[in-house]
Formats: structure tokens, C-alpha cells, sequence
């Protein structure tokens, strides 16, 4: 039996309460329970791209209901790797958080951490819409908790837009979900791909609805233009550790229009053939500058990484949007790439403005460490920015080299070449004013013109400890591990774009698994 | 693979790995991390030496490695005539600047960090002219314009060198996206991004139709690396690097990179109209004026640096020419050039260095005071201005032999005629660096007094400056590394040529008379040109730039701010519209299926109703500003929904939506207590016309959809479920065994989300309590709305009462959940609402005392329960949440059904109260600490106590 399946979830589902209710009078023991549960997590996680290395699509029919009666799990190489990706990020992280303190300047913040880490696994493990979205809702509502980790003004202001939004998304799924059930009759998507299949498009209108309505849902989630507007504010205003884990929420929304708009109302499929990639396609332009215009012009580095996960964000939508396998292969590898350099750079933000004060990206008395602080913004800068010899540069390369389309070429080479530039522009600037700036010994002048920004909570003079450095180091690591095994990570990204694009393998396993084997 | 190909990748590799070392080794002094920057480094030319003899004999080493097979990246390198030239000079200039960057660096400058960033640039540089897959190819030449960013910026108090770093990062950054975009057409045309299958194809890439777009990308891309007009401006700036760091960037390196890409691409890409007249004329261009402003700088380094701008435009439009004598005269001047300007910048390094001062108006006589370095900047300048028996003679006249015969847009002199200006400029900048640093009077004045430097700074220029006489006396000297690279750039056979001093008299020699002669007239009259130069109003390409990037930071800014205006009515504005009108896009471009029911008839009860519903609506929507009011409406909502329910037979949603209801009414109402009675009027009119409107297409469109699909049938899974409830779920309530057993998963979901729910209050309320809302709590009066009579008598008892009622009601509903309406999340919410009941009534110290659990435990216990039923399972084999049931006889109750789903909906019961209780007790902490009094009695009055005993305690 394939229990193995279902453990990302149940792991860190049993493991919560524990720590919430019985340790939570003891950081030590709550933190050790935590960490070995998230490493425990890498190692299941691994398990499973293992498991789902031999190509077959494995369902796990919970409550022992067939598929599309019951709820089931699949695990496929996306799956796989999704939940592999979440973990290996959220172990790193939550050594941060735990060696600068951040886990003890609120309430519950390890129990909150693993229902994240379960709402998210549970979103990438379902087959079913439905249960997405329960996942969604469980990592949402963890995330609300985990953003306002801490308090303070500016931060409870942010969480509460981000709470509000999200409730916007949520009541909008349940409206695609509803009009979706109401359609096809049917929640499971492999049963949902085949009852779209032979939908014909004279009676698809309101299965149209309903694609394109949860497309909404997921954009929201991924931060796509024209709702991208909630994430820079939050990822500015949460604590930095957080913001650093929520690098992998974006990639649930990304990851949920790939899964249900490849396999459900992907390419081929009469009633909402070319639905998603027509709208998907300029959305991500326009979200790659509104990253990258961000970047440029961004007053606080907060705010300024919050915005270059926009940008990158819509560089992956845009190699997405072609609804094609070598460009599906190109955006999941930007997507590891970018999930890394993300939380990457904001756990170096962490270390640098704790010890500034303030975000605002103006000259002040360099901190201790300036340059160790330096190197690693560096590395972590160039990585987003997509420049060698880190991943990004090769992820763009990828997408670039896919998107080859005649309609497509000018419009995305133009806007991730430009974006680029942008945000190169605009990364030197930030850290040319933090690092080399700071160093001059001018004493600054205040910018009247500047609204104030709030302090960013005990700041510490401290010099950072071997344990504070190291997870931005691992973060590095896995960066240039990307950019070394390009090539055996691509091969493992082709097969899980074949993998993807298989909708009749697919539809099988899910819906007939004794013959599967 | 060739023999010794291996070695391309140690040489390759070495300058990064080795980059490692002086960051470590400047623990054991200046002198060891000198010395150690100088190993790898050395060890790359004496591997590359090894290679050399194979190369000179024609042959082309090559290695490779898969990297990235999707993308056709490959770690493979070639070493031809040209790379070998290159790569000689990258590695042989990098030893004498490691040598003299030794002696130039000051104490205070953290010497590790520079050699550090220099071997870095060193390999990266190296990777450029040895790539041979141009993806490969590009990330070298990213990593130039990184490295060299660090190196530029490398005095980072100085404005001057961050600023420099930023535009040179900028502009050349720029310049290589373009060459990726460029790049990448090339390899979809050839087919392959193997510059040696490339190189192969020049007529097919000639003559796609994508050659255009492909050669203006790429030549973007080395025209910002070369310092091409108009994109010239950065090198300049990029002089606030210290000298060392000029002297390798600007003579052998950075800017000969792009000449060096030039180089590479000319079999692919020369020989069309499009590229004569693009990159000769640009090369022209950049060349004339290059010398121009060179004759008017003041500072030396300035003056070097303009120079070199109007050397590289001279190898450009010589590469530009696309004739193969141009290709030669152009490889045997990037040698030449290399050898007397790095010579020239390490002296004015050393003039810097020792009279602390580079400005050409404060120095002068120097040629008594620094003797050497006086003889080395004197052969270097004399080799820039073209004097026989320097190697820079021999190269300036086979450009003007070249330029001589140039026919230029019909036109036969306008390339010769400008050649001759820029060789003639070109005379007059170099003979003003020789006289008036070094001739005039000995002044007095100088920043410090000046005198030759030791050995260690001298020794690097003056090994450059024998090669530029040697070279320049036998010129044969330079023949065969001259012949194999231009070989390698032509691609095809040599044309004639020959190294010669003399070539007789020719168009050339007058050409360079001419260029003597008017340089030394321009000298002549350098004053009164100086003046009427500094008097010329002329464009600063500095302003410019900063004026650009400024205005662009602007913008982007205000687009940004005034977008992310953090209003989020507006988002959800905008994302309220994209929803509608996306939608109605996705809705037309379909069909729908001919209607399949019956509106049914609406009877006057639900017509009431229903107007009670859309009143009750409207008045939140625009009442909302008393909280009170709002409240009592959604109230009135919720319950009209649950009738709704009822009329349509679901009492399962009914009852769940009733207890629900009541439960999130009273938690509001506590929670009320704590806030403004009013909520602020924030938006005008127009804002509100604008909600209304959107909100209500939205409504409108909502309604439709849902309008549309109750009409119609279609066929859905829960046939099955009704098939299956009691047979396979063990109930015959299917509402409930979908929870707990068909999708139990999504109830353990859901339960987990209530649960967390719990936990966040828990920690926002401590968050707040933490901070500054804390002191507004505790300000704040709330005496006024106190009532007389908080615990009223009547409500304890009634509420007493009520309690085992209630609770009966609610195990009664848990425990018929399966086969009626009822289960654990309303028994749960049920209980939680008779739990409530005695708070309200006696407040909440008194009930808390009562109280023999945590609620924390509550939801603990909840989820593990439910949890552990699913993991039970697996015990018998099968997946998580799998349902067992069996029929018990316990005497005396009659035989009943118990399954598994029992205790996992104990467990949704359990996480349901526990989580209820958890909020109310945050609220109850927030009462307390606003200075709410705590009473130890249910009731204000006790009433079996006499009132005048109340008195006296009062």
C-alpha cells in the first residue's frame, strides 16, 4: 500500500497539534519537534521523487473510494517535485527563523509553520478541485497566522489586505467550483478532463465560466497582473523568514494552472481550447514589468524583492502560457530557480535589516559584516536578477529558447530581456546604496519627501552567527547546484512536462488504477 | 577531443577556483597574497603554452562536456589561433598587474578582496575567447560585466567608483541581453549554438531572414563592451576604478571583448552592406571621436581612456571593413595596443602614484624627476601616435593602407579622409601626454614631490614597453601568432601582407605624414583650442545618463506607487472587474445547452423572504457604518438563508447554517464591545457610485451563472453516493457520510482550518496585547456603555437551565449525525453556543473557573482524533480515512451501527468547540485587559443575599 503518499500531509498534520498544544510552553522542544519534522519531511518528499521517477502516475484513493467518487491523491514527477521543492525550502527556512529568533517574537509560530507545510504539500498531492480547494484554505489560513507572526502596526495593516484578498479569491473559487460541478458534475480532474473532452463547445459556455474563473483564482494565488497587487505589501510587511516560505506560495497558484489547465481544459479540448494561454500570455507580460518597474523604483528593499518575485512570477507564466511541453520544461526549472532566489534573498534582507533598523534603501552607517552582507546580497541579487553563473540565467535561457513562437517571440523576449535589465538596474542601485554607500562616512541626509517606514522590530548590533549565515548559504547552494545539474534536472523536468501533457495516462490512472498495475 | 584538450578546461577553471585564494592567503601578508594571486594565473599560461605550439601549427584543440543538453548549452571549449592570441594576452597582462597592483595597492585597500574580484574577471574574460558554444559564451560574458561592476566599484567610499561600476554595469549589461536575444537567433538559424558548426554556416545565416535582427543584437551587445559611440560614455567613468584595474580592463580585457566578439562572428557575419555600414561607419565615427575629446582631457587617466575608445573604434571599423587585409591589420592592433596602452596606464598609474595627482595642468618636468618612467611613457605614446620603430607604427599604417581603398557610400575619400583625422588626433593627444607631463619646467607646486617608483611598479610597464620596440623593430616577431589568429577570424586563407616598417612609399605614408605633421600643428595650438573647447557648450554624457536613470527610477516609481496604492478597495475593484468581464469573455465564446427545467412557481412565504433577504442586504451595503445595525442585519441574512434550507430540503445546511449563525453573532457582538460604535467615512461619492456599479454587474453576473446552470441538468457523481451512503459509509444520512466518509478528507481539511483558525486569534490577541492597540485598550473608557446590570438574573438562570438542555441536544445531534441530520460540527457548535450562553451570562472569570480543560487540548485532541481514525486504517490495509463500521448489542439499549467515522467525527466535534472556545476566550483576555472587573459571582446581585449586606460591601 502507498502510504507514502499521503505522509506529507498527515506528518505534519499530527505533528501541529502536538507542538501547539503539549510543547508550546517550550521553545526548545518545539523547535526540535519542528525541525525534525521538516527534515523528516525532506526525506519523505525524496522518497517520492523516487517513487514517481518510474513514470507511472500513482493514486491514492482515500477512504478507499475510487476515483471520481472518493477524494484521491496523485502523485506524479509534478507532484513529486512540487513537494520536494516546499520542503527542502521550509527545512532551510525554518533554521532561520529559529537561529535569528524570529520563531519566538509571537505566539505558535512552529505550529502554524507545519500547517503551512501541510496545506501546501495537500494542494499539490490532491486530484481533486475540490480539495484543492480545502488545501487552499488550510494554507491560507495558516499563512494569515504566520504573516502577522510578531505584530506590529504596518505588518497587521498588510495582513489584513492580504487576509481580505484572499477571501476574495476564496469566495470567487467557490463560485468557478460551483458553476464547475453544476457544468460537468464532477470535482475529480481526471474525470473532469474527460467529461471536458466531450463537452463540445456549442454547450460550453458556462464550463468556460468556469475555467476562467478559477484561472483568477489561481492568478491571484501566483500574483499575476491584474491581482498581483496584494503581494509586494505582504511580502514586505511579513517577518522575513515568512516571507521567505511564502517564495513557494505563488508556485501553488502557478502550479494549480498548470495541473488544472493542462490536464482539465489543456490544449485540445473543444469547449476551452486556447482559453487560458490567450489571457495568460499578456497578463504575464504586463506582470514582468510591473516586477521589474517595481524593482527600479522601489524606496525599501522589502518592497523591492516583493516586486522581483512579481517579475519572476510572470516569467514563468509567460513560458506557461504556450501550453507547450519544452516550455512547460523551461518554466519549472525558472520556477525551482526562482522559489530559491527569492527566499534567498530575503533571509540576506533578514540579516542586513535587523541590523540597520530600517529597509529604506538609503546610505546609513554600514553594519557590522558589511561585507559578508555584501557577498551575499550579490549572489543572491544576480540570481534574481537571472544574470550567471547562478540558476536564472540558465532558466531564462530555457524559457527564451522555448517561447520561439513567431506571435510570441517579440513580446516575450522584449519583456523578459527589458525586465532584466530593469531589475539588474535597479538591484546595483539597492545595493550599491546599502553596501558601498553605506560605507562612505557622510552621515546621511534624511529625504523629507520619503514617508516614514515603520522600524522593523528589535533590531540587534549583533554579528551574525555561523547558524544565522548558513541557511542564505544553502540557499546559494541549491542555486548553484541548479545551474550545475542543469542538465539531469532538465532531464527530470522533460519527462514531468511529458508526464503533464499525457492526459490520457493521466485520466487512466486516476479513473482505472487496478489496470494501471 | 584533440590531444591536451582536457587542459582547456584547467585553464578554464583555474582563475575561478583560484579566485578562492587571495581572500584566504592575504591572512599571511601582502606579499603571499600577491604571490599566490600570481600561481593559478601562471599555471593557466603554462598550460596554455603547452597547447600553443599545436595551435601555431593550425590546429584547433577542443573539449566538451554536456551540460544542459535541452537548451544545447555545453560546457566545450576550442582553442584557435584567436582564442590562443587572446587568451595569452588575458593571462600575460594578468601577471604583470597582479604584479603591480602589489606595489599600486595602499594599506588601507583590503588587497584580497581586489585580487579576488581580479581573477574572477580573469576567468571570466578567459571564458569568453575560448567558448566555444556561444550560450556558454554568454555567460562569460555576464560575468564580465559583474565582475567588472565589483572591480570598478571597488573603492566603494568613492561616489565616482559606484557610480562608474553602476553605468558600466548598466550599459554593458544592457548590451549583453541584447547578445543573448541576438545569440539565441543565431543558434535557431545555424541550428546549433556550437560556434564551430556556427562558423560553418555563414552564407545560410547571411542569408535568413532573421540575419538583420540577429546582427543588431549582437552587435548591441559588443558595441556597449567596446565603448561604441554612442555607447561610449561609460568607459570613461569606469576610471574611478583604481589604475590597475584600468589598465587590464581597458588595454587587454573588457573592451576588447567586444572587438574580440567582432572578431569571432566576422566569418559568420561579415560581408553584407548591413554590417559594413553598421560597424564601419559606427568604428569611424567612434574612432574620430574618441581623439577629439582625448586632446581636451585634462585628467590623464581621461585621456588614456578616450583614447582607448578611439583605438577600439578604429579596430571596429577595420573589422567593419569585412576585407580580409582589414581582419589582419585589425588582429596584429588589438596586439599592438594592448602592449603600449597597458604600458601607458600602469605610468600613469605611477605618476598618480608618486606626485598624487593626474591632471595634466599641475604636472609637467617630470621627465628629470622620474627618469624611467619617463623613458617607458614616452616609448608607450609614441607607439599610440604611430612613430616608426614602435609596433603602433606598423599597425596605424596598414589601417590607413586598408582605409586608403575604402569606398564608403559611392564616395572614395570619406573614409580615407577621416582615418587620417583620427591617426592625426591621434598624434597631437599622444605628443601633448609626452609633453606636458614630462617636458616644461620643473614646477613646484606638485600634490607630492615626485620620483621614480621601485622596481616592483616599474617593472610590469617596462616589460610591455620591450615588447612594444621589440615588436616594433621586428615586426616579424609577431608574425606567426598574427597569422594563426587572423587565419582564425577570416576563416579561410590569408590574404597578402607583410610586417614590414618600410612599404615603400604609398597612400599611407603620406597619409601618416600628413598625421604627423597636423598633430604637432594641433599641439602647437592647444591653448587657444583648449579654450574654445571648455567655451563650446557640448552634451555631458554623464548627465545624460544620470539624468536617465533618474528619470526612469522616477518613473518606475510613481507607476509603482500610484498602482500599489495599498488601497484595497481598489484591488479588489480591479479584480472584481476582471472576474466579470473575463468571465462574460470565456461565456461568449460558447454555447449553451437548451434549458432542461422548470422555473418552479414561487409560493408568497419564500417571495417574503426573499425581499427580507435582498433588503437585509442592501442595508449592510449601505448602513454598514453603525456596527451595531450591520450586524443585526447579517444576522437577518444568515437566518433567511438557512429557511432557504429548510424550503429546499436540506436541513443537513439548515441546521448547520443556524448554529453557525448564532455562534459568529455572538462572537461579533463580544467582539463589538472593543470597537468604535461607527466605522469612518472614508470614501466620496464618486467612489461609491463606482463600487455600486461594478459591485453590482458583479451581483448581476453572479446570479446569472447561477440562474443558468440551476435550469439545467446535468448528470454528476452523486448518484453514487446515494447508491453508496449506507451500504459502503454505514449511514443513511448521505449528507453526513460524504463528510465523514466519501470526502472525510476534505472534513479533516476543514476541521484543521477551524482548528488553525483557533491558533492564529490565539496569537493575534497575544500580538496585539504586545502592542500599541494594547494602550488604546487600556485608555480607552468604557464605562459609558456599561450596562447596570451585566450579569442579569434573569439570564443566569434561564441560561443554567438551558445548559443540560442544550447539552443533551447536542450529543443527541452528534450521535444521530449518520443517519439524520446532525453530526459533529453542529453538535460541536451546538454545545459551544450553550458554553457561550454561561459566559455571557456570568462572565467570563466566573465560567473559566468552571472549567476543567484547555481549549488549546480541545482542538488538539480534536485533530489527533480524527487524525488517528484515519491512520486506523492502515492498521487493516487500507488508505487513510478508509471507514469501518459494525452493528454492537450492548444491553439494554437495541443492536446499533458504530463505525470508525464515529470517532472521527468526535474529532470534528471536539476541534469545533475547542476552536469557538478558543476565540471567545481571546476576546474575554482582550475584556480583561481593557480593565473590564472581574466578578467571582455568576450573577451582580446575589439574590439570596440581604441588600444592605450588598451595601456595606459596596
Amino acid at each position: 500500500m502507498m502510504h507514502w503518499i499521503i505522509l506529507p500531509v498527515i506528518l505534519p498534520a499530527m505533528l501541529a497539534p502536538v507542538i501547539g498544544f503539549v510543547m508550546r510552553y517550550d521553545i526548545t522542544l518545539a523547535r526540535t519537534a519542528s525541525v525534525f519534522g521538516s527534515a523528516l519531511l525532506v526525506a519523505i518528499s525524496v522518497a517520492l521523487v523516487i517513487i514517481a521517477g518510474d513514470g507511472a502516475t500513482h493514486v491514492y484513493e482515500l477512504g478507499n473510494w475510487p476515483a471520481p467518487f472518493g477524494i484521491v491523491l496523485v502523485l506524479d514527477r509534478l507532484s513529486a517535485l512540487m513537494v520536494l521543492l516546499t520542503n527542502a525550502l521550509a527545512l532551510i527556512v525554518l533554521i532561520h527563523a529559529i537561529a535569528t529568533g524570529w520563531d519566538t517574537r509571537g505566539r505558535h509560530f512552529h505550529a502554524l509553520y507545519q500547517f503551512q507545510l501541510m496545506g501546501i504539500s495537500g494542494a499539490f498531492l490532491t486530484g481533486d478541485v475540490f480539495n484543492l480547494f480545502v488545501f487552499f484554505e488550510v494554507l491560507l489560513i495558516a499563512s494569515y497566522g504566520l504573516m502577522i507572526h510578531s505584530g506590529g502596526t504596518a505588518r497587521m495593516r498588510a495582513g489584513l489586505q492580504y487576509v481580505v484578498m484572499n477571501l476574495a479569491g476564496s469566495t470567487l473559487f467557490l463560485f468557478a467550483l460551483g458553476t464547475l460541478y453544476a457544468s460537468t458534475g464532477t470535482l475529480n480532474i481526471a474525470d473532469l478532463a474527460q467529461r471536458m473532452a466531450a463537452l463540445p463547445a456549442e454547450e460550453a459556455a458556462l464550463a468556460r465560466v468556469a475555467a476562467m474563473l478559477l484561472m483568477i483564482v489561481f492568478a491571484v494565488k501566483a500574483a499575476l497582473f491584474p491581482v498581483q497587487f496584494w503581494l509586494p505589501n505582504t511580502y514586505a510587511n511579513a517577518p522575513a523568514p515568512v516571507a521567505a516560505l511564502f517564495a513557494i506560495m505563488t508556485k501553488v497558484g502557478i502550479y494549480a494552472i498548470l495541473r488544472v489547465h493542462t490536464v482539465a481544459f489543456g490544449p485540445g479540448i473543444p469547449g476551452t481550447e486556447g482559453l487560458a494561454g490567450t489571457w495568460l500570455f499578456p497578463a504575464a507580460i504586463v506582470t514582468i514589468a510591473v516586477g521589474a518597474f517595481g524593482v527600479l523604483g522601489a524606496r525599501r528593499l522589502m518592497p523591492l524583492i516583493g516586486f522581483s518575485v512579481v517579475g519572476s512570477v510572470g516569467t514563468i507564466m509567460v513560458a506557461v502560457a504556450a501550453f507547450s511541453e519544452m516550455a512547460t520544461t523551461a518554466a519549472l526549472y525558472y520556477l525551482l530557480h526562482s522559489t530559491f532566489a527569492a527566499a534567498c534573498l530575503f533571509l540576506v534582507a533578514d540579516l542586513v535589516v535587523t541590523r540597520r533598523k530600517s529597509d529604506r534603501l538609503a546610505a546609513a552607517p554600514a553594519t557590522i559584516q558589511n561585507g559578508l552582507f555584501a557577498a551575499l546580497f550579490f549572489g543572491a541579487a544576480i540570481a534574481m536578477a537571472g544574470m550567471p553563473p547562478l540558476s536564472g540565467f540558465l532558466g531564462k535561457l530555457l524559457v527564451m529558447d522555448a517561447l520561439r513562437d513567431p506571435g510570441t517571440i517579440g513580446w516575450a523576449w522584449t519583456a523578459i530581456l527589458a525586465g532584466s535589465l530593469l531589475t539588474i538596474v535597479g538591484f546595483a542601485r539597492a545595493g550599491s546604496l546599502l553596501f558601498w554607500k553605506s560605507t562612505a562616512t557622510a552621515p546621511a541626509v534624511p529625504d523629507p519627501s520619503e514617508t516614514p517606514v515603520p522600524e522593523i522590530d528589535a533590531p540587534q548590533p549583533n554579528t551574525a552567527t555561523a547558524a544565522q549565515v548558513a541557511p542564505s548559504m544553502a540557499m546559494l547552494g541549491m542555486l548553484v547546484a541548479l545551474a550545475v545539474f542543469a542538465g539531469p534536472v532538465s532531464g527530470y523536468l522533460e519527462a514531468t512536462s511529458a508526464q503533464l501533457f499525457d492526459r490520457a495516462g493521466y485520466i487512466s490512472a486516476v479513473l482505472t488504477p487496478g489496470e494501471e498495475g | 577531443m584533440n590531444d591536451g584538450g582536457h587542459l582547456l578546461f584547467y585553464i578554464a577553471a583555474l582563475p575561478f577556483l583560484g579566485a578562492l585564494v587571495p581572500g584566504i592567503m592575504i591572512r599571511a601578508g601582502r606579499n603571499a597574497c600577491a604571490s599566490f594571486t600570481a600561481v593559478p594565473t601562471a599555471l593557466a599560461l603554462v598550460l596554455l603554452g603547452m597547447l600553443a605550439p599545436a595551435v601555431l601549427r593550425g590546429e584547433v584543440i577542443q573539449a566538451e562536456i554536456m551540460w544542459l543538453p535541452q537548451l544545447g548549452l555545453s560546457a566545450s571549449f576550442f582553442l584557435d589561433g584567436l582564442g590562443l592570441m587572446f587568451a595569452a594576452m588575458i593571462l600575460g597582462v594578468g601577471l604583470l598587474i597582479t604584479l603591480y597592483a602589489r606595489y599600486y595597492l595602499s594599506g588601507d585597500d583590503p588587497m584580497g578582496q581586489f585580487y579576488t574580484y581580479l581573477l574572477l574577471f580573469q576567468g571570466a574574460m578567459l571564458g569568453i575567447v575560448i567558448s566555444d558554444n556561444i550560450l556558454l559564451l554568454l555567460i562569460f560574458w555576464e560575468l564580465t560585466s559583474l565582475s567588472s561592476f565589483l572591480l570598478i566599484g571597488y573603492w566603494k567610499h568613492l561616489p565616482e567608483g559606484r557610480q562608474g561600476a553602476r553605468m558600466a554595469l548598466a550599459v554593458t549589461g544592457a548590451g549583453g541581453l541584447a547578445l543573448i536575444g541576438g545569440m539565441l537567433i543565431l543558434g535557431n538559424i545555424a541550428g546549433s549554438y556550437n560556434l564551430t558548426d556556427i562558423l560553418t554556416q555563414g552564407e545560410a545565416i547571411r542569408a535568413s531572414e532573421w540575419y538583420l535582427p540577429a546582427l543588431i543584437l549582437i552587435l548591441l551587445g559588443a558595441f556597449t563592451k567596446s565603448a561604441q559611440f554612442p555607447f561610449h560614455f561609460w568607459l570613461p567613468h569606469a576610471m574611478a576604478a583604481p589604475t590597475p584595474v584600468s589598465a587590464y580592463l581597458h588595454s587587454a580585457t573588457m573592451v576588447k571583448a567586444g572587438v574580440f566578439l567582432l572578431a569571432r562572428m566576422w566569418p559568420v557575419l561579415a560581408g553584407t552592406e548591413a554590417w559594413f555600414y553598421i560597424v564601419a561607419t559606427t568604428g569611424l565615427v567612434t574612432t574620430v571621436l574618441g581623439a577629439f575629446i582625448a586632446l581636451f582631457k585634462d585628467d590623464l587617466k581621461a585621456l588614456l581612456a578616450f583614447s582607448t575608445v578611439s583605438h577600439l573604434g578604429l579596430l571596429t571599423m577595420l573589422l567593419g571593413f569585412g576585407s580580409p587585409f582589414a581582419a589582419v591589420v585589425a588582429v596584429f592592433h588589438i596586439l599592438n595596443h594592448l602592449t603600449f596602452k597597458a604600458a601607458l596606464f600602469m605610468t600613469v598609474g605611477i605618476v598618480d602614484h608618486e606626485a598624487k595627482t593626474r591632471a595634466i595642468s599641475r604636472l609637467g618636468g617630470l621627465r628629470h624627476l622620474m627618469p624611467i618612467t619617463f623613458l617607458i611613457g614616452t616609448a608607450g605614446a609614441l607607439s599610440m601616435a604611430g612613430i616608426p620603430l614602435f609596433n603602433g607604427f606598423l599597425s596605424k599604417e596598414m589601417m590607413l593602407d586598408a582605409a586608403s581603398d575604402t569606398v564608403w557610400a559611392g564616395s572614395d575619400w570619406a573614409v580615407p579622409v577621416l582615418a587620417t583625422l583620427g591617426s592625426l588626433l591621434s598624434v597631437a593627444y599622444s605628443f601633448r601626454f609626452i609633453v606636458h607631463v614630462f617636458f616644461g619646467p620643473v614646477r613646484d607646486d606638485y600634490p607630492a614631490k615626485p620620483h621614480d617608483p621601485g622596481f616592483g611598479l616599474w617593472a610590469a610597464p617596462a616589460l610591455l614597453i620591450v615588447a612594444v620596440v621589440a615588436i616594433g623593430v621586428a615586426p616579424f616577431l609577431a608574425g606567426p601568432i598574427v597569422a594563426v589568429a587572423s587565419g582564425a577570424v577570416i576563416g579561410g586563407d590569408l590574404p597578402y601582407y607583410s610586417l614590414k616598417i618600410w612599404h615603400g612609399v604609398n597612400a599611407a605614408l603620406f597619409m601618416s605624414i600628413i598625421a604627423v605633421a597636423g598633430g604637432l600643428v594641433l599641439l602647437a595650438a592647444h591653448r587657444p583650442l583648449l579654450r574654445a573647447w571648455d567655451a563650446a557648450p557640448r552634451p555631458e554624457a554623464k548627465a545624460i545618463f544620470d539624468a536617465l536613470i533618474g528619470w526612469a527610477v522616477a518613473a518606475t516609481r510613481s507607476v509603482t506607487e500610484w498602482s500599489h496604492n495599498g488601497t484595497i478597495s481598489r484591488y479588489l475593484a480591479i479584480f472584481t472587474v476582471a472576474s466579470v468581464g473575463l468571465g462574460w469573455i470565456a461565456y461568449s465564446g460558447g454555447g449553451l445547452a437548451a434549458p432542461s427545467r422548470e422555473v418552479l412557481p414561487v409560493p408568497p412565504v419564500i417571495a417574503v423572504g426573499f425581499v427580507l433577504l435582498v433588503t437585509a442586504t442592501l442595508w449592510v451595503a449601505t448602513m454598514h457604518h453603525n456596527r451595531f445595525q450591520a450586524l443585526v442585519m447579517i444576522g437577518i441574512i444568515g437566518l433567511s438563508i438557512s429557511a432557504g434550507f429548510v424550503y429546499l430540503s436540506a436541513p443537513d445546511l439548515a441546521l448547520t447554517q443556524i448554529s453557525v449563525e448564532t455562534v459568529t453573532i455572538m462572537l461579533l457582538l463580544l467582539a463589538l464591545h472593543f470597537m468604535p460604535k461607527t466605522t469612518p467615512k472614508e470614501s466620496p461619492m464618486g467612489l461609491k457610485l463606482r463600487d455600486a456599479a461594478i459591485a453590482g454587474v458583479a451581483g448581476l453576473g453572479v446570479a446569472g451563472l447561477a440562474y443558468a446552470f440551476m435550469i439545467r441538468d446535468v448528470d454528476t457523481i452523486s448518484a453514487f453516493h446515494l447508491d453508496n451512503s449506507y451500504e459502503g459509509g454505514g449511514g443513511t444520512n448521505v449528507v453526513n457520510v460524504i463528510l465523514v466518509d466519501f470526502r472525510g478528507y476534505d472534513t479533516y481539511g476543514e476541521i484543521i482550518v477551524l482548528g488553525i483558525a483557533g491558533f492564529v486569534i490565539y496569537a493575534l490577541m497575544q500580538a496585539l496585547l504586545n502592542g500599541p492597540a494594547a494602550r488604546r485598550l487600556k485608555n480607552a473608557d468604557y464605562s459609558q456603555d456599561r450596562s447596570r446590570d451585566r450579569h442579569p438574573l434573569m439570564m443566569v438562570v434561564v441560561t443554567r437551565v438551558l445548559m443540560p438542555i442544550a447539552v443533551l441536544v447536542g450529543i443527541y445531534l452528534f450521535l444521530r449525525g449518520h443517519n439524520q441530520p446532525g453530526g459533529g460540527f453542529v453538535a460541536g457548535l451546538v454545545i459551544a453556543i450553550a458554553l457561550l450562553m454561561q459566559y455571557m451570562a456570568s462572565g467570563f472569570a466566573w465560567t473559566q473557573e468552571r472549567k476543567k480543560f484547555e481549549y488549546h487540548t480541545l482542538i488538539g485532541f480534536g485533530m489527533i482524533i480524527a487524525g488517528l481514525t484515519g491512520l486506523a486504517a492502515w492498521l487493516l490495509g487500507n488508505p487513510f480515512l478508509t471507514s469501518e463500521y459494525g452493528y454492537i448489542t450492548l444491553p439494554p439499549i437495541e443492536k446499533f451501527g458504530l463505525g470508525t467515522a464515529f470517532a472521527f467525527d468526535l474529532g470534528v466535534f471536539l476541534t469545533v468547540l475547542g476552536a469557538v472556545m478558543l476565540m471567545l476566550y481571546s476576546l474575554s483576555r482582550i475584556a480583561r485587559f481593557a480593565g473590564e472587573t472581574v466578578n467571582v459571582e455568576p450573577m451582580d446581585y446575589d439574590p439570596g443575599e440581604r441588600v444592605a449586606d450588598e451595601k456595606t460591601e459596596v
